[in-house]
């Protein structure tokens, strides 16, 4: 077992880190306070290759594993969660399900430009009627002749109106269940493809939230991925590799905000002394110091798994569950040594803090993730 | 076109020097990047190669851990390295980096050999200059600017109050001066072509340059550390008769005003 990065990652992750650091983390504070999408930055993560990082060299991937993958979104979070979830949501939930279950014309066509940043992806799950309960799907697809017709809506989708193309899934079969679901690619433009309410958040502010409503979308046959009645699976398989991303994306908000502490702490005097020297602080510093290097280890544990093609799901859902919940104590910690300047927008640990509560949330809550673990270790 | 970038590595700007009970710089532990100036440096050669085509090939001396700095510009875009590796070769003075350069950069083709103004650790910026003069070819430090058209370079660098602009026939040694480029991050599709590219290992022997020809010119005598900043002056007593002191203090004693 070796825990040390080998030359490539720790080469990633100093550009990662100095490009966050230099283009990222600048404007953050600002395009969070003005729920500014960051398309500039967007861009220039593609440039650099960080939007389609674990996909191969034959659809102009990188051809990197997925430890690479979550140190990008770890480093990127660490200066702006928003960006991180960009990053994550486009790759994990729209790439990787037509990678993973997408016809070579599919890959072609839509895989390729997602994977050099010229498109952006984004993927429709949840309903107003399903959200941890996927079987709630009311979003319908109707096949005729050569075309289906999509009639229904999806909310909260991460990326949406900006991205151009959409995995989402539609109900085939109500009688069937979760059987009865398939997934499509949708193209943004597609008539009847329209977006509604743009969420106004409590964090990632600067991510966009969006509705999407579909009222009789007609896309090609050829658009439907993997088969008819897949679209349950592919969804769950999907969501088993995008928690690697959310679970890095929640490392990083619980490193910048553990640095953010660390510093302060050394800085500021009271009684006499800096904060760094009086124990009830040095005690929570210790604990969020115990927890990021918890919490790292699961997730570079669960990229592991992922690069060596094993099952990812109990992994992805004990990083993503552990990451979470770390990013909430530390930066809720990270605010509280901070005192009132913490709860000022004068500090980014502010921020942070309201970046890290959604990890808890999508791609699955936590009790969701406690229910995967449970089925996972019951089932042997 | 062929370029040559000579790189070092150095501290990080941000390490702490500590000195070792010899009394010579610690490097234990010490983050270790590529000079600052030699990233310019690098940067303009690719932005060359861009535009005329060519290969990019960097040369360094040094240890074992230049090759993180060297995969770095590999990364970026450059296409090959020459690292210059021997036991006698231990604390050299800038004569001996510049003839032991000059003897492996003249094994490979070059039109232009483009270098940092200056290291940031010792800061004597001597050796790309030397090193031109080991070529028997012409130099031109500090440049903010760089046009080369019909083998010929025209350069610009900064003068006190403002520029000169030079015309120099190729091959020619160029240093870069901050202001010249912006360098590029290395990408990830660099990143990973970068291990495949070749880092040569050099020795003296490879380049037929025995021991005894490298008489050291200078020898450090003595690393010594800046003093302890100390504590600040606080002047008390009333507003008009400590701005007077204060005054007096920066006339007499600073003597800054």
């Amino acid at each position: 077992m070796n825990f040390d990065l080998n030359e490539d990652h720790i080469m990633m992750r100093k550009m990662v880190r100095d490009f966050a650091e230099q283009e990222c983390a600048p404007g953050a504070e600002d395009r969070d306070e003005k729920e500014e999408f960051p398309m500039e930055l967007w861009k220039k993560c593609g440039e650099l290759g960080l939007t389609g990082i674990t996909f191969p060299e034959e659809y102009c991937g990188v051809g990197a594993d997925y430890l690479s993958y979550a140190i990008t979104v770890e480093e990127l979070s660490r200066v702006d969660a928003s960006l991180g979830v960009t990053i994550s949501a486009h790759s994990s939930l729209c790439a990787n399900p037509i990678y993973l279950f997408g016809t070579e014309e599919q890959k072609q066509k839509y895989l390729v430009p997602l994977v050099t940043g010229e498109k952006m992806g984004a993927f429709g799950l949840t309903e107003a009627m399903a959200g941890s309960d996927a079987s709630g799907t009311r979003t319908t697809a109707v096949r005729e002749g050569n075309e289906f017709i999509i009639n229904g809506s999806k909310i909260f989708i991460t990326n949406g109106y900006y991205a151009d193309t959409y995995v989402i899934t539609a109900q085939m079969d109500k009688s069937k269940g979760n059987r009865g679901i398939a997934a499509f690619i949708l193209e943004k433009g597609m008539p009847g493809f329209t977006f509604g309410k743009k969420e106004k958040k409590m964090g990632i502010r600067s991510s966009a939230t969006y509705e999407l409503v579909f009222e009789n979308v007609r896309i090609p046959a050829e658009n439907l991925l993997g088969e008819e009645g897949q679209g349950f699976k592919i969804a769950m398989v999907t969501l088993d590799y995008g928690r690697i991303g959310i679970a890095s994306q929640a490392l990083g908000i619980a490193q910048g905000a553990y640095e953010q502490a660390l510093k302060y702490s050394k800085e500021r005097s009271q009684f006499g002394k800096t904060l760094s020297e009086l124990e009830v602080i040095q005690f929570k510093l210790a604990d969020m110091a115990l927890q990021i290097e918890a919490a790292r280890l699961l997730v570079y544990q669960a990229c592991h798994m992922a690069t060596e093609h094993r099952p990812v799901s109990k992994y992805s859902a004990m990083a993503k569950v552990h990451a979470s919940e770390t990013a909430n104590m530390v930066a809720t910690q990270a605010v509280q040594i901070l005192g009132g300047y913490g709860y000022t927008r004068d500090y980014p640990v502010e921020r942070m803090m309201r970046d890290a509560k959604i990890t808890e949330i999508y791609e699955g809550t936590s009790e969701i993730q406690r229910i995967v673990i449970a089925a996972n270790i019951l089932k042997d | 076109m062929d370029i040559v970038v000579c790189l070092k590595q150095t501290f990080d700007t941000e390490a702490k020097i500590v000195l070792n009970s010899n009394g010579k710089i610690d490097g234990t532990g010490v983050n270790l990047i590529m000079n600052p100036y030699d990233e310019f440096a690098v940067e303009e050669a690719l932005k060359l190669k861009e535009k005329f085509g060519g290969q990019v090939t960097l040369v360094s001396m040094g240890g074992e851990r230049v090759t993180e700095s060297l995969r770095t510009a590999l990364a970026m875009g450059c296409d090959e390295a020459v690292l210059i590796q021997d036991p006698d070769l231990e604390s050299p003075d800038e004569w001996v980096t510049a003839e032991v350069l000059a003897k492996a950069v003249s094994k490979i083709p070059y039109d232009i050999i483009l270098a940092g103004r200056i290291a940031v650790d010792d800061g004597s910026g001597q050796v790309a200059i030397r090193l031109a003069d080991a070529l028997k070819i012409p130099s031109v430090n500090c440049i903010i600017k760089l046009e080369v058209e019909d083998g010929k370079a025209a350069a610009t660098r900064e003068i006190d109050g403002g520029t000169e602009l030079i015309e120099v026939r190729l091959p020619a040694v160029l240093t870069a001066q901050k202001g010249l480029n912006i360098p590029r991050y290395p990408s990830m599709m660099g990143i990973m072509k970068a291990k495949k590219k070749e880092i040569k290992g050099m020795t003296l022997a490879d380049l037929g340059i025995g021991a005894a020809d490298l008489p050291r010119k200078m020898s450090i005598t003595k690393f010594s550390l800046p003093s302890p900043r100390k504590g600040g002056i606080k002047i008390s007593g009333e507003a008009a008769d400590a701005a007077k002191e204060l005054a007096r203090i920066l006339r007499e004693e600073a003597k800054v005003i």
